[in-house]
Formats: structure tokens, sequence, C-alpha cells
């Protein structure tokens, strides 16, 4: 009963988030993996990862899994719901002195047991006016452990025009979302280098800004 | 079946049996020049094609359905053109309940007055009230970076998208003795001629075009291709008299005026693009890019059209 529900809640979200946003995806020339990856994209906005699990094709939605903050996601019965059955999100304890299970345990074992990860290595939405902010270093703790795993850029366009923070009506605009081509880490490759090189290549795939504006 | 149905019915048949031809010819020139899908400007006239016949079916279930039909379809227009131009604009945090606003007030009140048929507060709605009303619900976050150039994009959004586009329906609002019941053919005679012209300087353009127009807009606009399509259209025009409360001759008048309008609305329309750097303003429709991009000729002609026909026909 509880998954059909969430089946159903899951198509409403992702007929929204389309009718909403018009979004148009562009994907990379080789097409996505097949094996599970990890899908890294720059965040602004609440409605993030529900962009990017909404334009995945029906399949690999099924096995992917978006990675939040489980303080936000347990708050209420209904977002518990919905983090927990309706995207089936990895749920990772943000602050430390909480933590009963390790963060990059978690995301490991997700992809062990076959799922991909969607995942904002910025750690935080971007109010700022530059592009990126710097990436958190779980990104390249997490492939360390599993280093034959594809990262997919995934860049968001416009987002955040949509749903600014703090606001709770969205502005229909047209979002497009642009799958990059998938990336490795390279064996021996430092921590700096690795999280500079994966920043490279997610704002390689960001195009000119629309308006100048925000 | 009365005059208005047997007419439509003649003019549906006519539209479909072009776009039987145009379908046709696209077919041949595929399996022979490009049975691999390798030649890029046989794969785009195809994809156009395919998407007049869902546009020609779309507005023919509008016509059927009445009304409320054409109402629903032209909101959604307005609605889908709106986003793809505010997406290309400068907007700030600070216009966000401006825009919800033009999104979710003003489209719905601007068709429900088409639906009333308040011609006074129509004709005024956007220009005047929405006109004063978005700077002011965006001035009160206190926000004033580029605010003069940040209001004025929104207000020509709404301008272009909702109450140039609304004009195409508010033709079904006339009262025009003689024409009771019709009115919807006045719509079709508008949307044919402005495409047509379209298509036909199009493709005059393709067979004689040497001189260019407008370079830095627009390369495909040609001398030859726009005067092969000013005067063909105006000739179709004119042949379509018998859908029109028009005589012939000013069937071809009207025709002339939407066609040099369209042309020039899709020379602004093209400027605004160069200006935001896009090549499209959307991707709606397979082939032609965006709502828009289908749309630009038809909005700049409607009102003038609209507001011809009220003033000489109309009581």
């Amino acid at each position: 009963m509880k998954a059909l529900l969430a089946q159903a809640a899951a198509a409403v979200i992702v007929l929204f988030a389309r009718a909403v946003t018009a979004v148009r995806t562009i994907w990379p020339e080789g097409g996505l993996p097949a094996r599970p990856c990890i899908y890294f994209a720059n965040h602004s906005s609440h409605g993030d990862f529900v962009l990017v699990w909404a334009v995945l094709p029906p399949r690999l939605r099924q096995r992917t899994r978006p990675v939040a903050g489980a303080e936000y996601w347990l708050k209420s019965r209904l977002t518990r719901f919905i983090g927990s059955d309706v995207f089936n999100a990895v749920l990772i304890a943000r602050e430390r002195e909480n933590r009963v299970h390790d963060p990059i345990q978690q995301m490991a074992e997700a992809i062990d047991a076959g799922s991909s990860l969607i995942l904002f290595p910025e750690g935080t939405r971007n109010q700022t006016d530059a592009p990126l902010l710097p990436f958190k270093s779980g990104i390249f703790h997490l492939v360390a452990t599993r280093p034959d795993t594809d990262l997919v850029p995934v860049w968001i366009n416009n987002l955040n025009r949509v749903m600014p923070k703090g606001e709770i009506v969205p502005i229909p605009l047209i979002c497009t979302v642009t799958f990059g081509n998938p990336l490795r880490v390279e064996p021996d490759e430092g921590k700096d280098v690795f999280l500079e090189r994966m920043q490279t290549a997610l704002l390689a795939l960001s195009p000119r800004p629309a308006g100048s504006g925000e | 079946m009365s005059p208005a149905n047997s007419d439509l019915l003649m003019l549906v048949t006519g539209i479909f049996g072009v776009l039987i031809f145009a379908s046709i010819v696209g077919y041949a020139l595929e399996q022979r020049f490009s049975p691999t899908g390798s030649n890029a400007s046989i794969e785009n006239l195809n994809a156009r094609i395919k998407a007049w016949w869902v546009m020609v079916v779309l507005i023919g279930l509008a016509f059927v359905a009445g009304r409320i039909g054409v109402l629903v379809l032209f909101a959604f227009c307005s609605f889908a053109a709106l986003r793809e131009f505010v997406t290309l604009i400068n907007t700030r945090r600070a216009d966000h309940w401006a825009l919800a606003a033009a999104f979710f007030l003003v489209v719905p009140i601007q068709y429900y007055l088409l639906w009333a048929e308040e011609y006074g507060i129509f004709s005024i709605f956007i220009p005047v009230y929405a006109f004063l009303l978005m700077p002011i619900v965006s001035v009160l976050r206190g926000d004033t970076e580029r605010f003069l150039v940040r209001i004025a994009e929104v207000q020509w959004a709404l301008m272009i998208c909702v109450f140039c586009a609304s004009h195409v329906p508010a033709l079904l609002t006339l009262h025009i003795p003689g024409y009771e019941g019709r009115n919807v053919l006045l719509i079709a005679f508008l949307v044919i001629v402005v495409q047509l012209s379209d298509v036909l300087q199009y493709v005059w353009g393709k067979m004689f075009g040497r001189t260019r127009i407008a370079p830095k807009l627009s390369p495909s606009k040609t001398v030859e291709g726009f005067v092969g399509g000013v005067i063909s259209a105006t000739l179709i025009g004119s042949a379509l008299w018998w859908i029109t409360p028009f005589t012939p001759f000013q069937a071809g008048l009207l025709a002339f005026i939407i066609t040099l309008m369209g042309f020039f609305g899709g020379l602004v329309m093209s400027a605004i693009k160069r200006d935001r750097g896009v090549k499209d303003w959307g991707h709606l429709i397979e082939g032609h890019g965006g709502l828009i991009d289908r749309l630009d000729s038809v909005v700049f002609s409607a009102p003038i059209f609209f507001h011809i026909v009220r003033y000489w026909w109309s009581l």
C-alpha cells in the first residue's frame, strides 16, 4: 500500500517538475553509463535533485538514489515519506556529533547494492554570485573506496530562478539539465587535484547565463 | 450544414491537402537525398512538416471545441511564450512576486476578460494596470539594481506574449453584421496568411534570394524572399476572401498589412534573440525552435488586424 502510494507520488512529482520547468535535457555523446554511477551536480535550489531525478530515463531513475541531509528529511512524517519512500534517498547526518553511520560508508553500500547516487559536492545550496562553491571532500573519499565508479557531471541551469530559497510559489521558467561524459578518479590522484578536475568538468557544462540576472 | 461549417470544412480540406502534398514532397526528398538522415536541411524540413500537422490538428480541435477551446489554446500559448521570454530576460530575486503575478494572475485574467467579452478593460488591462502594478510589486522588495531594465523587460514580455497574442482569440468577440457565427474563420484567415507568408518568404528566398535585407539580424531574410513572399501571401489572402467579411480587394489589402507586420515582427524578435545570444526562443516545437519562433509574426500582426477589423467592420 505504502509502496503504491510512493509510486503515485513519484509520478505526480515528476509530472509537476516537468510541467513547471518545461525541462530540456542534454545527454552526453556516449549516453549515460549503464552501471551504477555517481551523478554530481551544482546546487542552488531545493528542487535540484528532484529535477535530475525527473529527467533520468525511468529505468535508470528506479535505481538512482539522491543523497540528502537526514535532519531535513526526517523532520515530519510527510518529509520522511517523500525522502525515504518516494525518492529512496540515502539520508546522511550532516553534523558530526549526531552521526550513527559513516556517510561515506552509507553511500558506498548503496553503490555496492547496485544504486546510482545523485550528489551535490558543494554540500550546501549556492546563494552566492559565484557559479560554484568549492567542493567538499566527501566525493573524493567515496571514489577512493570505489575507484571504478563512473562520475557523471550534471549542470542544472535556471532552477534557482524558478524556486529561489525562501519562496513558495515557483515561477515557470525553462530549465536545462546537461549531463557530461563520465569521469573516473585517476590512480594516485590527490584529493585537491581530483576535486579541481571535477569542478572544472562541471563548470564546462554551464551555459553562458541567459539573463545576466541572478 | 450551416455556411460557416461548410466553409470551415472546405478550408480544413484545403489545409490537409497542402500538408499531405508537403509530406509527400518531404518524404520523396528524404528518400532521394537523405536516406540515412544525413542532410540537415531535409531533416529539418520534415521535422517542420510534422510539427505543422500537430499544430493544425491542435488548432482544428480548438475550433471544434468552440470559443472555450480557442481561448484555452491561446491562453496556453501565451503562458508558454511568456515562459520562453522571461527565461531570457534580466530578473532578480526581488521580482519573484511580480513574475508569479504575471504568470498566474495576468494571463488568466486577460483571457477571462475575453471570455466575458469585456473589451473596455481587456484593451487596457496590461498596458495600464499591469504596467503600473508590476513595478509596484517589485519595488516593495527594495532592490534597485537595474530596476528600470527589469520592469521594462517584464512589461515587454507581457505585451508581446499575452497582450498581443490574446488579440488572435479576441477576433471571436467582434460583432460583424452578416458574419455572425463565423468569427473563427477570421482567426483562420489571420493565421493562414501569416504562416504562409513566413513559409513563402523562406521558399522564395531559397530559390531566388541574393540580396540580404538585414544580414546582422537574420541571414536567411532576403529582398527577393521578402518581395516574393509578400506578393504571394497577399494574393492567397485575397483568394481567401470567401471565408471573411471582406471583398477580395479588402482581403488582399489586409493580407498585405498582416504580412508586413509579420515580417517586421520577425525582425524585431530576431534582434531580441541576437541581443540575448540565443538562436531560438526555446525547444518546444521540433524543427521550429520555441513557440515564440513560430508566433513572432502572428503577435505583431494580430493587434493591428484586430483593430482594423473592429474599426471598420464591427458594430
